[in-house]
């Protein structure tokens, strides 16, 4: 390894001897081609053609009055495939293709990932396998089907507790058996080194156009800018052309399930502790053993115990905080996004509504400016939001 | 408790019967805590030559199926890292023959590291391995191991280059374990040709004893890891899957286990 992919002392390689010459040539292959005029060239095309970049920035008018603050939204939600996911699994599949790997592997939750793995690895004409929870796989049925008609094969994982984070450990096992052939697309700004510094540097777009579009349209940075965290990498994406500023607030969203007393959360920062899961050292939902516990959140990308390590940096000093939101509350801000402007919003996104609502109906924040990330669309999420509301469709 | 047996003395006293060692490898409290105890009973009755014991995680990202039920069932009869270091006393109380330690990392980090290697050390064990622990993140490990006297362990396999062998070496005493398969734990059908080669070139790098782990199976397996130089084999899943097939009739899983193992034995000398 060139780097030890330390946020302080958070992140690390904490896995099997067995994958260390994976990451190694991993590392030298990210190094290599990221600032690489040709594969850049190449990633910049998919991101605009396949994908749609860039995004818009949406001065969400309604909102804003009715809250008394000025609240842009980062568009994310325009994007192929429905969600910022698709920025990283670009970046991914064409380094994976410029190694000459010739398969890709990816865990997801909802599902959402692993539909943006499936969409570029038929794009780049390469198989994809998809670990998924056999939970997550009765929950998101319809997500199944969107990834096999995509090319890809979804395989239920039926150990732990059949969620995300045993579809991680089995796409590491398999990795740990096919390292020769197979990239292992991680979905998030977690795992071993290089995945948080490498997401993180295909999400960074996201920052860089939000900074010159705020920058455009008010003439000022914003006083705030707000996300949700699952593993980290949405927020990490917009907080990254931010970190230096420190007049800015940086603000993350987790989910905070039904409440953090009751135990049945997914609110990692917020009430988690320091431990070492799935290759990094980060904050982690456990025992007093270090058993890793089970997450909850009624979005599926924030139901995940563990989260990325730059994120417990930034915590531990201080440059952003964090907030856990409620299932309910997500699921008010889902109607309240929808109803005000006419966006529908990803659960998961819809936790950092909540948060930015929270933020401006402080006396003391009337009239800042707020920039929300709008991760994801809530189409997705439609079956269970007419659920949750009491609806039969 | 007798003076525990040191990995070297251990390796000394089968080089002597011109034998390798017999490692067999269980969860503690697999499938509940008597039943476990009593199953490295009749393991080491039946020629073991030292143990390792794994205490039990809820995220095994190194370990295949069998494994991973093992470890489930130690979880739900309530396995605990206190009860995991009761059950290496309570081994203590019938051997002294070395016994290592597999545990994931995150248990030792929850514990604090000196903490979890003096307990370790304590209670009787001489070795700790941790899968997901490259020496890289080691130095905290090493420094209480040291401080202890407990041998750290570290995995080395195929892909892993003559450069990090040497780093391997630095860190590690007691044994290396060399990971025979590219893959998870788990039964294999056979060994890989290429194991004969990395024995030979972990040799140039570093002096301790191998021993060969991760699907050995038969005592065909056992037999050709010895033949190809290794000090030792160690036999995991192959034992657990004879715990996993008789969980409804703890006494044939003895008998079955106990065969088995003397089998393994067998095959290990020369
Ligand atoms: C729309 C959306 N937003 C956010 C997330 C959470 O992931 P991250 O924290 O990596 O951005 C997900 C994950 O599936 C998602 O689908």
């Amino acid at each position: 390894m060139i780097m030890d992919g330390k946020f302080g002392k958070y992140g690390g390689i904490f896995v099997p001897e067995l994958l260390i010459p994976a990451l190694e040539e991993l590392e030298s292959a990210f190094l290599k081609y990221k600032d690489h005029k040709k594969f850049n060239a190449d990633l910049d095309f998919y991101l605009s053609e396949f994908a749609g970049r860039p995004t818009g920035m949406y001065y969400a008018k309604n909102l804003s009055e009715k809250l008394g603050c000025k609240i842009y939204l980062k568009r994310e939600d325009m994007l192929h495939t429905g969600a910022h996911k698709i920025n990283n699994t670009l970046g991914q599949g064409l380094l994976a293709q410029y190694m000459g790997k010739e398969r890709l592997i990816a865990e997801t939750g909802a599902g959402q990932h692993g539909i943006a793995t499936a969409a570029v690895g038929a794009m780049l004409e390469m198989p994809v396998d998809v670990y998924m929870g056999s939970e997550d796989v009765e929950r998101q049925k319809l997500n199944v089907f969107r990834m096999e008609v995509s090319g890809a094969q979804v395989i239920p994982v039926e150990s732990g507790s059949r969620t995300l984070k045993d579809a991680i450990n089995q796409a590491m096992r398999d990795w740990i058996t096919n390292v020769d052939n197979t990239h292992y697309l991680i979905g998030s700004t977690m795992g071993p080194h290089p995945y948080p510094a490498m997401v993180k540097h295909f999400q960074t777009v996201i920052g860089k156009e939000a900074r010159q579009q705020i920058m455009e349209k008010e003439g000022s940075l914003p006083d705030a800018v707000i996300a949700c965290v699952g593993g980290g990498s949405n927020s990490i994406g917009i907080f990254s052309e931010f970190l230096d500023d420190k007049e800015v607030e940086l603000i993350g969203a987790e989910g905070g399930g039904h409440g953090i007393e009751s135990g049945n959360h997914g609110a990692t920062l917020c009430a988690g502790t320091e431990g070492v899961l799935h290759g990094s050292l980060s904050y982690v939902l456990q025992d007093n053993d270090g058993q890793i516990t089970e997450a909850h959140s009624v979005s599926a990308g924030l139901d995940y115990p563990g989260v990325g390590p730059e994120h417990s940096y930034l915590k531990t000093i201080g440059r952003a905080r964090y907030e856990a939101i409620t299932d309910d509350e997500a699921l008010r801000a889902f109607q309240l996004l929808s109803k005000y402007e006419g966006i529908m919003p990803a659960l998961e996104s819809a936790h950092a509504i909540a948060c930015m609502e929270k933020y401006a109906k402080q006396p003391e924040n009337k009239g800042k400016t707020i920039l929300v990330n709008l991760s994801g669309r809530g189409d997705k999420d439609m079956f269970l939001a007419a659920k949750l509301l009491g609806v039969e469709v | 408790m007798n003076k525990v047996e040191s990995y070297e003395e251990m390796f000394k006293r089968v080089q002597k019967k011109n034998e390798g060692a017999f490692v067999p490898f269980v969860v503690a409290g697999d499938p509940d805590f008597g039943t476990s105890l009593q199953i490295v009973q009749t393991l080491v009755n039946s020629g073991a030559d030292a143990l390792e014991i794994g205490f039990a995680f809820s995220d095994p990202i190194a370990d295949g199926p069998t494994v991973q039920d093992a470890d489930v069932r130690a979880l739900d009869e309530g396995m605990t890292t206190d009860r995991g270091f009761e059950f290496i006393r309570r081994i203590r109380e019938f051997t002294s023959i070395p016994i290592g330690l597999l545990v994931y990392y995150n248990l030792i980090y929850k514990r604090g590291v000196d903490r979890f290697y003096q307990e370790a050390h304590e209670n009787g064990i001489n070795a700790i391995l941790s899968a997901d622990l490259p020496p890289e993140e080691a130095e905290d490990a090493v420094k209480a191991a040291k401080k202890y006297g407990v041998d750290q362990i570290f995995l080395a396999a195929q892909t892993t280059t003559n450069q990090r062998l040497k780093k391997i070496s630095e860190f590690s005493s007691g044994f290396t374990y060399l990971v025979s398969v590219m893959g998870v734990t788990g039964a294999r059908k056979e060994v890989k040709t290429s194991t004969v080669d990395l024995i030979k070139r972990i040799r140039e790098h570093n002096e301790l004893p191998i021993m060969v782990g991760f699907g050995i199976s038969q005592p065909e397996h056992v037999q050709e890891v010895i033949l190809a130089g290794a000090e030792g084999a160690i036999v995991g899943s192959a034992i657990i899957d004879l715990i996993a097939e008789n969980l409804q009739d703890k006494e044939k899983m003895m008998v079955e286990i106990s065969k088995n193992a003397q089998k393994l034995k067998e095959a290990t000398k020369m």
